[in-house]
């Protein structure tokens, strides 16, 4: 690591590797074992020993045409061949072509009688044949403490297999040496003592009855080196070690887009979708849409000429696929154009270290643009809950590192379970909630953004809808009560339109009652003003006749003062009252 | 060339080096006290062929097996243990 910080004069002399092409470990070691040096693997029985050592010698062979030397303490050289057949080695092409030799050597300390002194030299000599004849650049030895069972003098043993190792290095072989894992020691004989320039040490744990094979570098002697446990896996392709642990948070962020497949959803989201290398959470309640939603997902991403890996935990593939059908995704096509690859498995099939190397190698062999993994609360069953955190961790570490988009979905507990059970939101960029919630003897499905890292996202809870084109997000009907959905959407929207009516004819009426009230008015007042007018006609009439009868009264006076001969002439004007009315 | 009770004795050694020396001589002396005229030994250098301590699951030098009679025996040191000697090659003293 520091090498690659500082650059380094080609002068000075450093250790030279020889690449084991067991993939991982040549990236832990830095280029591989010591050249030249022998390397003590060790580990308890059944941890896969021999096959580490075969593989070294086997891609030697055939990726470096380094011809090896198979030396067997424990099996023979038919078992060997068969072991290793299953991972479609051919050793016996290569013992043919003189590329690889197996010596088996048979020690019985029931058979052998010991009188006096003796050395090993039998086994340098044979040794030493094997490597001159086929001009071998590897050797095995595995494993040599058998030895310590089949002869009796210990210290002998002892002292001939330092000179052992000190001979193979002076023989310019890079070596591995096995060793059987003893109590609170690597080996059982301490042979860490004599080979002590790089001791790997192979693991197999077995937690709740999953096992996981784990590898760790102890020590290397002049070389920078991974110091952590890395899980390994065995299968018929070989052996993989993952060299993931975590690593720093240094992934460039993407602003690139991908669609989600559901046209309405990348509304949501900015109307372009999730960015490239974000990683998604769906989570929901069962039977709430989240493997369609991924199944979208992974239709869209194949549409785009991309590449996706679909991990299947629950389902196999071809369910998955009947089931998408029925909503119009057709997910077989991008299959048979190598753009998707299902990769099923039950979590239960092994431990979740080995899930990850597995996903880890499918996702360098596959290179996808995006992976779905459906569900990931399945890993749950494959490890205790922190565990299944620091795997989410890794995987998407790794995930973002390749700049890969992630969807993983995760059931919930309960419909609005905020808190995901391997609380792995808070890794997540984008958080898909989907509820089934009940409402008037329905179940109704939802969907809401609960979060989406760097992007203006809708805050809206929208409905959907699986229909036969797959997913479609209902329009929003916000009500009084939040947001509707089904029946209830429906009935509101009839009420609202009854109101509508109701309200119309309302108005109407009110117009009506109006202008009744107007004509009302109109007609007292022509009534009024007709009372008015004959209220009028009287008063004048009054007047009239009012004025006649003064007019008499002083005629009347005039005459009666004339005959009472009281001074009063009928040719003097007679005065008129004040308040008489004026015509 | 062997006779029916006769020992057929294989000494294995790798140069001439102090053991194989020793073995020789060793070999030699306790056949010529318990075994006159009844054994044949053929000493076989594994420097001159290497092969043959593969054919023969030579680990240890030097290394003595009976051929003859059967079942085949293996010794294996200088032989300077007489008595463990005898006993390796199910020799009964006479």
């Amino acid at each position: 690591m520091a090498n690659k910080a500082r650059a380094k004069p080609a002068d000075l002399p450093s250790i030279g590797k020889s690449a084991t092409g067991i993939r991982g470990l040549d990236e832990v070691t830095h280029g591989g074992l010591p050249q030249g040096r022998p390397t003590l693997l060790c580990g308890s029985a059944g941890c896969g020993k021999t096959l580490f050592a075969m593989t070294f010698l086997y891609n030697g062979v055939v990726e470096h045409n380094e011809p090896g030397v198979f030396l067997a303490f424990e099996e023979q050289p038919e078992d060997l061949i068969k072991n290793v057949g299953s991972l479609n080695y051919d050793i016996e092409k290569l013992i043919a072509e003189k590329k690889l030799a197996i010596d088996h050597v048979e020690i019985e300390r029931t058979k052998i009688a010991e009188s006096g002194e003796y050395d090993l030299e039998g086994l340098f000599i044979r040794l030493g044949y094997a490597i001159d004849s086929i001009g071998a650049k590897r050797v095995v030895v595995d494993t040599i403490e058998t030895l310590f069972s089949g002869l009796e003098n210990e210290q002998l043993l002892r002292s001939e297999l330092r000179r052992l190792f000190e001979w193979l290095k002076s023989k310019g072989v890079t070596a591995i040496i096995t060793g059987e894992r003893g109590e609170g020691t690597l080996t059982r004989y301490g042979l860490e003592e004599y080979v002590a320039d790089c001791v790997i040490l192979l693991d197999n744990r077995v937690h709740d009855q999953l096992s996981t094979r784990r590898l760790r570098i102890v020590k290397y002697r002049g070389s920078a080196h991974g110091t952590n446990e890395y899980p390994f896996i065995i299968d018929e392709q070989g052996i993989t070690v993952m060299p993931i642990t975590s690593s720093g948070l240094m992934h460039a962020a993407s602003t690139e887009r991908l669609p989600t497949g559901i046209p309405d959803l990348d509304q949501m989201l900015e109307g372009k979708g999730y960015f490239k290398g974000s990683s998604i959470l769906v989570s929901g309640m069962a039977g709430s849409g989240k493997s369609t939603m991924a199944a979208h997902f992974a239709d869209a991403t194949c549409a785009s000429g991309h590449r996706c890996i679909y991990f299947a935990m629950e389902e196999s593939p071809s369910q998955i696929m009947r089931n998408m059908r029925s909503i119009g995704i057709d997910l077989q096509k991008w299959i048979d154009k190598k753009l998707l690859l299902f990769s099923a498995r039950r979590p239960s099939l092994f431990g979740l270290e080995t899930h990850l190397a597995s996903m880890y190698r499918d996702v360098t062999d596959f290179d996808p643009a995006a992976v779905v993994i459906d569900p990931m609360s399945a890993l749950t069953g494959a490890g205790a809950s922190g565990d299944v955190h620091s795997m989410v961790l890794r995987l998407v570490d790794f995930l973002k590192s390749r700049n890969v988009t992630a969807l993983f979905t995760n059931l919930g507990v309960s419909s609005e379970n905020v808190t995901t059970e391997i609380q792995i939101s808070s890794l997540m960029d984008v958080w898909l909630l989907l509820y089934n919630r009940e409402s008037n003897g329905e179940h109704n499905r939802q969907l809401y953004l609960l979060k989406s890292r760097g992007m203006a996202h809708s805050n809206q809870v929208r409905e959907f809808i699986l229909s036969s084109e797959g997913i479609k997000l209902r329009d929003a009907y916000i009500g009084p009560e939040g947001v509707l959905t089904g029946s209830a959407r429906i009935a509101q929207e009839a009420k609202d339109g009854a109101a509508i009516l109701v309200r119309e004819q309302d108005m109407e009426r009110r117009s009506r009652e109006l202008e009744r009230k107007r004509r009302e008015i109109a007609a007292q007042i022509e009534i009024l003003q007709a009372q008015l007018a004959s209220e009028v006609a009287e008063a004048e009439l009054l007047n009239r006749e009012g004025a006649g009868r003064e007019d008499q009264l002083a005629a009347d006076r005039v005459a009666m003062g004339v005959s009472r001969q009281a001074g009063a002439r009928p040719d003097r004007p007679v005065p008129k009252p004040a308040n008489k009315p004026k015509k | 060339m062997t006779k029916h009770d006769g020992y057929n004795l294989r000494l294995y050694v790798a140069g001439q080096t102090p053991k194989s020396i020793a073995a020789i001589a060793n070999l030699k002396k306790i056949c010529d006290q318990h075994l006159p005229g009844r054994y044949e030994i053929e000493i076989i250098d594994l420097m001159k062929d290497p092969a043959l301590a593969v054919r023969h699951q030579i680990v240890a030098i030097p290394t003595l097996i009976r051929q003859l009679p059967e079942p085949l025996k293996r010794i294996i040191g200088d032989l300077s243990n007489t008595e463990k000697v005898l006993v390796g090659l199910d020799i009964r003293p006479t």
